[in-house]
């Protein structure tokens, strides 16, 4: 016998690979949302740098929602269509169900990450990052892409059909738009300005934002990972406790 | 004495304050195959969830293959197989990969396993299709199937023919039939009072979360009236002439039709067409009444079955 989680994680790399419309709204999408901004609307914003510039951080965060929907979706249908109890009848952990959706998630954003940056460089994107800022930039994006992956994945089990799954998802897709992602929360009106500025979105854009530029602001840093973290163990625990009370 | 593959007793369950099951007692003898039938929303997939680990009961004990489902959920689970209400294939796999998915999840699965399942539920052909080509009766074949891979020694299905057309249920039946005969215990719900009557060995009806009635089909089905024959006539006057000479019949007058017990044989059925000739009288239509358990349910709940027309 095989490791489960290993088991697992490789029929979700499966789904995601045989699913056009996941690849595609994972990993095309966010990339013609880039194209769309810093090309055709990037000229008319004015934020003080090069587009491309500030809009690159926000980007690699709409990279990580993208995918989200459809990891929402995959785990609704495995728990409405009794994939999950023929899992939980042949003594599959808990952890290896869960966790392959979760890693198959991180791995996908990783895949459009990847995009968005080659992209970002083609359309001259000019980082003053160090190595250890890069560092930087790839641990909060996987621990951002962990923690909304544990939170779709209880949204998903949670979710009465895979259609109100994918309904939930949405937030979190919209959330970028309404933080500092696209335009500087300053420059928004009044009461979306504050929401914008309060928002988890916020300071995890603006700490990628830093490192990227070669200045990482601590405070930012501290209320991203913070924001994160607090995600992470709400939906770890929110799928626990659903996974095991759902039949 | 062998131990019992599947008791239960005094088993409840209630979601918030609407009870689901409302202390049954269940005894299968290994080798056999138990149906519990009932209408939707009688508790059925509630009673099969408990007894596969799957929910955990409010009271009353109950043990699998001779183990604990509390308390030894583990033990249970390695010993059993389970079919649920929704074919829980993986639509994005193969035919071939969903098995193989299994086979990679089962302790004990054999080599060879998924070749030899895929040639007795003719999935041959199929077996490198995504399972989301599959028809019904595919789907419902291939999850059987994945639930045979580590050769469990007691079976539950819950609604295995449900949606299925008579074709795929007949194939459907005959699987059944075939694990039985290689000694597993089948525990099987179902809403069709057909299947129950083909199939089981011995059959329990629930009824609003309660066990109105257990037996095998033939005691059930002398649990209600008999068989008789039914004559229809064209007038009033013909039915008040009959009912006169067959005095042991009932009328229903609304119908102009007269039940006439008999056993329905030849020789009873001659002796009564004899009669009514005798007295020059005739039907217009003459039918022969077995009871089936759809008279059964009426008969043990005081309701009809609100799906058998489904």
């Amino acid at each position: 016998m095989k490791s489960q989680s290993m088991v697992m994680l490789r029929r979700n790399l499966k789904h995601v690979a045989r699913n056009p419309t996941s690849v595609f709204n994972a990993v095309l999408m966010p990339v013609v949302v880039m194209l769309m901004f810093v090309y055709l609307l990037g000229g008319a914003f004015s934020v003080g740098v090069d587009y491309v510039d500030y809009a690159t951080p926000g980007m690699l965060l709409l990279a990580v929602c993208y995918g989200l929907g459809a990891v929402a979706t995959s785990v609704n249908s495995d728990m409405t269509k009794g994939v999950i109890n023929r899992f939980k009848v042949m003594d599959v952990s808990r952890g290896a169900v869960l966790t392959g959706h979760v890693v198959a998630s991180v791995l996908t954003n990783l895949v459009a990450i990847g995009a968005i940056i080659g992209v970002a460089f083609l359309l001259g994107f000019r980082p003053a990052a160090s190595p250890l800022d890069w560092l930087g930039v790839l641990g909060l994006v996987v621990l951002l892409a962990v923690a909304a992956g544990w939170f779709t994945v209880a949204l998903g089990l949670f979710a009465k059909s895979p259609e109100t799954a994918g309904l939930a998802a949405v937030p979190l897709v919209m959330l970028p738009f309404f933080s500092s992602a696209i335009v500087p929360a300053a420059k928004m009106g009044p009461g979306v300005r504050e929401f914008a500025q309060y928002q988890p979105f916020t300071p995890i854009i603006e700490t990628l934002r830093g490192l990227l530029a070669g200045a990482p602001a601590a405070g930012d840093a501290i209320a991203a990972v913070a924001w994160c973290l607090g995600i992470a163990l709400v939906g770890y625990l929110w799928a626990r406790s659903t996974f095991t009370k759902r039949a | 004495m062998t131990t019992p593959a599947i008791t239960a007793s005094g088993l409840r369950k209630a979601y918030q304050d609407k009870t689901v099951l409302a202390g049954i007692d269940l005894h299968v003898e290994a080798g056999t195959v138990f149906s519990l039938l009932g209408p939707n929303g009688a508790g059925k997939t509630t009673a099969v969830n408990v007894l596969t680990t799957l929910t955990k009961a409010d009271g009353g004990t109950v043990r699998v293959a001779g183990h604990d489902v509390a308390t030894e959920a583990k033990a249970v689970r390695s010993a059993i197989g389970v079919t649920g209400q929704f074919a829980a294939v993986d639509e994005l796999l193969t035919g071939e990969e969903n098995l193989r998915l299994m086979v990679d999840l089962s302790p004990r699965a054999e080599a060879g396993v998924v070749g030899r399942l895929l040639d007795r539920f003719e999935l041959g052909e199929a077996a490198r299709k995504p399972a989301s080509t599959y028809s019904g009766g595919m789907r419902r074949k291939l999850d059987l199937a994945m639930t045979l891979v580590g050769d469990p020694r007691i079976i539950f299905l819950d609604e295995p023919t449900t949606g299925l057309d008579p074709r795929s249920r007949r194939t459907m039946w005959e699987i059944i039939r075939e694990l039985v005969a290689d000694g597993v215990t089948v525990f099987l719900t179902t809403q069709y009072l057909e299947e129950a009557d083909q199939l089981a060995d011995r059959i329990a009806v629930l009824d609003h979360g309660r066990l109105v009635a257990e037996g095998t089909p033939a005691e059930l089905k002398r649990r209600i009236p008999g068989t008789h024959v039914r004559l229809r006539f064209a007038t009033a006057a013909e039915l008040d002439a009959a009912a006169r000479i067959l005095t042991d019949a009932t009328r229903e007058d609304e119908a102009l039709a007269l039940k006439v017990p008999g056993d329905g044989g030849t020789r009873s059925l001659r002796t009564l067409l004899d009669r009514l000739d005798e007295y020059a009288i005739s039907a217009e239509e003459l039918s022969v009444h077995t009871p089936d358990l759809d008279d059964v349910f009426l008969a043990l709940t005081g309701h009809a079955t609100e799906v058998s027309a489904k």
